[in-house]
């Protein structure tokens, strides 16, 4: 009797949650579906200038015709790879400086106040001094990408580093745990979270690298083909880029999110 | 020579600001298969005791040696329990009970279906493959207790162990630690704040001082109570008489602080 009235609370609680995420996407939907009309409506009316703000169906034959000519995907098949590149390496670089400033207590000290001002430095203001060094290729793109994402990660990373459960490392000393096992026994997994969480932050951070990169190298790209449509006054062509990066960046930030509930069980 | 011989330890704690004298000239010595409690008064300096016989603190003066060899760094011979459980979150029962000999490059078959057997006698092996969040503080504790038996000390340091639990659990535990020690002969050392608990599970009794701790007495346990077990040994005539003797000392001591 009573498991019954449990049991049919319990599904009435679920059929709560459903609802109520049904109604979520129903709006995330529904505002997706009015912003375009709108936009469409808004273009083919003369409400604004579509010279300027061109207009959904102008953007999509573009694609169309520039998905036929094979110019699109060279295009956005650069820009994935140099951002993801950018983002996964500055990621990587950000966890191994911060963990050489772990492990050097004095050399997290005496670098402290270096990592501030780097931080706060405007990174992309980098840019034409690394396109020069590395030559314009993928490589200094790539090197923005990360250049941009590297400081901020090596600053949280190592703050989480530094505010694991002293106890769990005392525990790792019991049993005569050395500073290499306490690491990797304790550090690294108790931090781990936080990784994973700059990562997410470092997607949108490598796209502002990679984009502003293809400004100044302008060869390929997504970043190319807004340089070039400014240049040419083609806005579709501008409106497009922005689009296919909005679309990509989504993809990627559910992506790392995906990851993020693979990797964290407990 | 003593199992474990604590000679003169004194320790002080600095800081920028202040200096703290947490242990004055304590000795003690202390037989193998002993079952020792520390009592007395909260910031004594008990937990501190504990370190620096785990290697993990080096004393300010004076030495601890373990079977006549000096202690200056965490020794597998010595299991430490903390005054919390302090499992990984992020890893399973077993993997947390596996810890210590994976650390010691220990993990071999045998170590491992000896980890998985004290598991079982702690009722704990049906949940090794549950995450620590998924437990309740009683069963944490046995984890925990496994955890440091898993490498097969020969001394046990175990800091206020049941203070966290309700008394039926802490009353069940007192006897399955109890039995598992007597059964793989260890020694042990108990810091607790239960008068009753460290009367029903010890042989002897240190009662320390308030800060900076000195050993106040060394109480014996009669040898009818130390044969029975504790949910016995609490209803024994003889635990009542040490009860009352341990509670009066322990008053005094406070009354004298806090003149
Ligand atoms: N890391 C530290 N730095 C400075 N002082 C400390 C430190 N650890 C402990 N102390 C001080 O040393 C004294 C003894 O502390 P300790 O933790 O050993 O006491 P305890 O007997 O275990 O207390 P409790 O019963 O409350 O656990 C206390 O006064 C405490 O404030
Ligand atoms: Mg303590």
């Amino acid at each position: 009797m009573k498991t019954k009235a449990v049991n049919e609370s319990h599904a009435n609680f679920l059929a709560q949650i459903k609802k109520e995420k049904r109604l979520m996407r129903f709006w995330q939907i529904m505002i997706f579906i009015l912003f375009f009309a709108l936009w469409e409506l808004a273009g083919r009316l003369n409400w604004i200038d579509p010279l300027l703000f061109s207009f959904p169906s102008k953007i999509w034959n573009l694609m169309l015709d520039k998905l036929a000519d094979g110019s699109l995907l060279i295009h956005v098949s650069v820009t994935l790879i140099e951002t993801i590149l950018g983002f996964i390496l500055g990621t990587l670089l950000g966890t191994i400086l911060a963990t050489i400033l772990w492990w050097s207590r004095l050399l997290s000290k005496i670098l402290d106040p270096y990592l501030v001002v780097l931080n706060s430095m405007p990174k992309v203001a980098l840019g034409p001094i690394i396109i020069v060094a590395l030559g314009p290729s993928y490589g200094s793109i790539i090197a923005m990408g990360i250049t941009i994402s590297v400081i901020i990660t090596t600053i949280v990373v190592y703050t989480a580093f530094r505010e694991v459960e002293p106890n769990y490392i005392k525990v790792v000393k019991t049993f005569g745990g050395n500073k290499q096992q306490t690491f990797k026994e304790v550090v690294l997994p108790a931090s781990f979270p936080t990784i994973i969480s700059t990562l997410k932050v470092n997607v949108g951070l490598s796209w502002v690298g990679v984009i502003v990169g293809e400004f100044l190298v302008s060869k390929q790209g997504l970043g190319y083909m807004i340089i070039y449509g400014f240049q040419v006054f083609n806005f579709t062509l501008v409106l497009l880029s922005l689009v296919i990066i909005a679309v990509l960046s989504a993809v990627m930030y559910n992506a790392v999110e995906w990851l993020e509930r693979k990797l964290i069980k407990h | 020579m003593a199992f474990l011989e604590i000679d003169q330890i004194s320790h002080d704690y600095f800081t920028k600001e202040t200096a703290t004298n947490a242990i004055k000239g304590v000795s003690l010595n202390i037989d193998e298969g002993e079952f020792i409690s520390f009592l007395g008064p909260s910031g004594c300096g008990k937990t501190t005791l504990l370190s620096i016989i785990a290697g993990l603190l080096a004393p300010t003066t004076g030495k601890v040696a373990l079977k006549g060899k000096k202690i200056t760094e965490p020794d597998t011979q010595i299991g430490y329990m903390l005054q919390q459980d302090y499992l990984f979150p992020w890893k399973t029962i077993e993997e947390n009970t596996l810890l210590g000999l994976r650390l010691t490059k220990q993990l071999n078959s045998d170590n491992k279906e000896y980890t998985l057997a004290l598991l079982d006698q702690m009722g704990l092996l049906d949940v090794k493959d549950s995450y620590p969040s998924q437990l309740s503080g009683g069963m944490r504790q046995r984890v925990a207790l496994v955890r440091t038996l898993a490498t097969k000390p020969e001394l046990l340091l175990l800091d206020e162990p049941f203070s966290a639990l309700d008394y039926q659990t802490k009353l069940k535990l007192e006897d399955l630690v109890f039995e598992t020690l007597k059964n793989h002969k260890k020694t042990a050392l108990l810091v607790t704040h239960d008068i009753g608990e460290a009367i029903a599970m010890s042989d002897r009794i240190v009662l320390f001082s308030t800060r900076p701790g000195k050993i106040q007495r060394v109480f014996d346990v009669s040898e009818s109570l130390r044969s029975i077990k504790p949910f016995q040994a609490r209803n024994d005539s003889d635990f009542s008489i040490l009860f009352q003797t341990i509670w009066k000392e322990l008053n005094e001591l406070e009354n004298k602080s806090s003149q």
